[in-house]
């Protein structure tokens, strides 16, 4: 199984642990990834709100650069980044004078032929929950996992196409395939406030306050995401929501992905658990 | 008596008017979206993350852009709070795309200056931009640094560096792409575009 990698720029730095731990459990699953090379910024939420143009013909750039791999499917982690990939196929598909425009941006074509897959869907759909269970060499048996979606990976359903928008499981069958149980929780959608949390701190503070309330009323020991954005807003900030709200949660947040590594015999460095800022060796201590 | 009739003929006057529609049209034009059947159910207000600090509630602004109050509409601050989480979109019964509208609102508002009523918002959109198109992708510790002197606070956060460092996760230099100049091409044909068109 083939794809072109785009890990986007979250994942070079703050999000370090995201594309260790993607190519750790990818490397177990048989999932080759080939980084799109000299890969440019999707522009993500500022280029949308800006000019419209812009933000189709910025990932457009990289759908290109797929095409011209060979390749036909693409992989982005960053939910931010695969949902721009995915707007921009999807509308050069449907308005061929915008497709024209971007090719004219670009100075070259787009045949259209990529498809952009969301990593829990290659996980869940493409290497199948039969084989997950068995690469597990050490189930996260007794670990209590809040799955936390956000918005964009169920968000807008027409775009997304994955999974039940109000209540999503696929985080949830996968966590329980590598051995872990899941809760049931109210906010598994919900957004966490992550685009204010540079420019109007406290306004995500507040979103941020609820998800994490959420994940320990229903007596997770962990939150895990599919999102650089949302990890580093609900992790970074947990002693400032302690300051804002007197509660302080020390509730670690991990990629999925992570704890999928930890599962198939990944060491702890190989998924980046030491980058994580709320320490979770603690609640995996017993693994 | 006669005041009131007077006042209602004048509301209908509003509510009539030949140009009235042509503000939503003109949305409808840019992005496909039909304000006009928003029937006011406020599911996308109630279900809004960002409610609590919009002045103008989104239904209120899906009404008042169906009133043609265009200057209004383009000046409010919903769409500088709107975090485009798409749960209003998801859940409208009408299907409106409201982020879509959105978008338009906030690309009009820039094209044509209106006042922004959440200047942090602007700065954030213009300077993550400046940064990608200097180096292809976005240097986030140079954003962050940037950001917070547009907003002439330049120690805001300043207590999370260390604990990033630590963790390795701030890179000290920005990665800048090979093409760079693809990069500045795509960014200046965008413009030459745009401003053809206007
Ligand atoms: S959910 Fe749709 S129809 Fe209902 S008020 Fe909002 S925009 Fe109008
Ligand atoms: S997309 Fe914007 S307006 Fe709609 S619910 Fe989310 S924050 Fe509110």
């Amino acid at each position: 199984m083939k794809y072109a990698y785009y890990p986007g720029c979250s994942l070079e730095s703050s999000a370090k642990e995201y594309d260790l731990s993607i190519r750790a459990c990818c490397q177990y699953a048989g999932v080759d990834l080939i980084e799109v090379p000299d890969w440019i910024c999707c522009g993500a939420s500022s280029a949308h709100a800006t000019s419209h143009l812009l933000s189709i013909a910025l990932p457009a750039k990289t759908l290109v650069q797929t095409e011209k791999m060979g390749l036909h499917q693409i992989i982005a982690p960053c939910i931010a980044c695969l949902t721009r990939l995915k707007v921009a196929d999807m509308e050069m598909e449907e308005h061929g004078d915008l497709k024209k425009d971007v090719e004219t941006v670009l100075e070259s074509t787009y045949k259209g032929s990529v498809r952009v897959r969301n990593i829990l869907d290659v996980f869940l759909n493409d290497v199948g929950l039969e084989k997950i269970e068995k690469t597990v060499t050490t189930p996260l048996t007794g670990l209590k996992v809040a799955c936390y979606y956000g918005c964009l990976l169920t968000r807008p359903p027409h775009i997304a196409q994955f999974d039940d928008v109000e209540n999503p499981h696929s985080m949830d069958d996968l966590m329980r395939a590598i051995g872990a149980e899941t809760v049931d929780w109210s906010f598994k959608t919900d957004c966490c406030g992550v685009s204010m949390s540079l420019a109007e701190t406290d306004v995500a503070l507040e979103l941020t306050n609820k998800v994490l309330e959420g994940a320990r009323d229903a007596g997770a020991d962990c939150v895990a995401v599919a999102c650089p954005l949302c990890q580093s807003n609900l992790d970074l900030r947990q002693k400032a929501i302690g300051n804002k709200f007197g509660v302080f949660y020390d509730m670690p947040i991990l990629y999925f992905s992570q704890l999928m590594g930890l599962a198939f015999g990944a060491t702890t460095t190989d998924v980046g658990l030491e980058k994580v800022i709320v320490n979770p060796f603690p609640v995996l201590g017993a693994i | 008596m006669r005041n009131k009739l007077e006042e209602a003929k004048n509301i209908m006057k509003v509510a009539v008017k030949e140009d009235t529609t042509a503000f939503a049209k003109e949305i409808q034009r840019k992005c496909g979206q039909d304000v006009l059947t928003c029937y006011q159910c406020r599911k996308c207000t109630m279900g809004c993350p960002m409610a609590f600090r919009m002045e103008t509630k989104v239904n209120e602004l899906m009404r008042a852009i169906q009133l043609g109050l265009r200057d209004e509409v383009l000046s409010a601050d919903t769409m500088w709070w709107c975090v485009s989480c798409e749960t209003c979109a998801t859940r409208c019964p009408q299907g409106i795309e409201i982020v879509e509208v959105m978008d338009v609102l906030r690309e009009t508002a820039i094209k044509e200056d209106y006042y922004i009523p959440v200047e942090s918002i602007e700065a954030f959109h213009k300077v993550f931009l400046r940064s990608v198109e200097a180096y292809g992708r976005l240097y986030e510790m140079g954003f962050a640094m940037d950001l917070n002197l547009m907003l002439k606070d330049p120690l805001k956060d300043a207590d999370l560096g260390p604990v990033m460092m630590a963790k390795g996760k701030l890179k000290l230099r920005p990665h800048k792409v090979k093409d760079l100049k693809s990069v500045k091409k795509l960014f200046e044909n965008v413009r030459k575009l745009e401003e053809s068109r206007v």
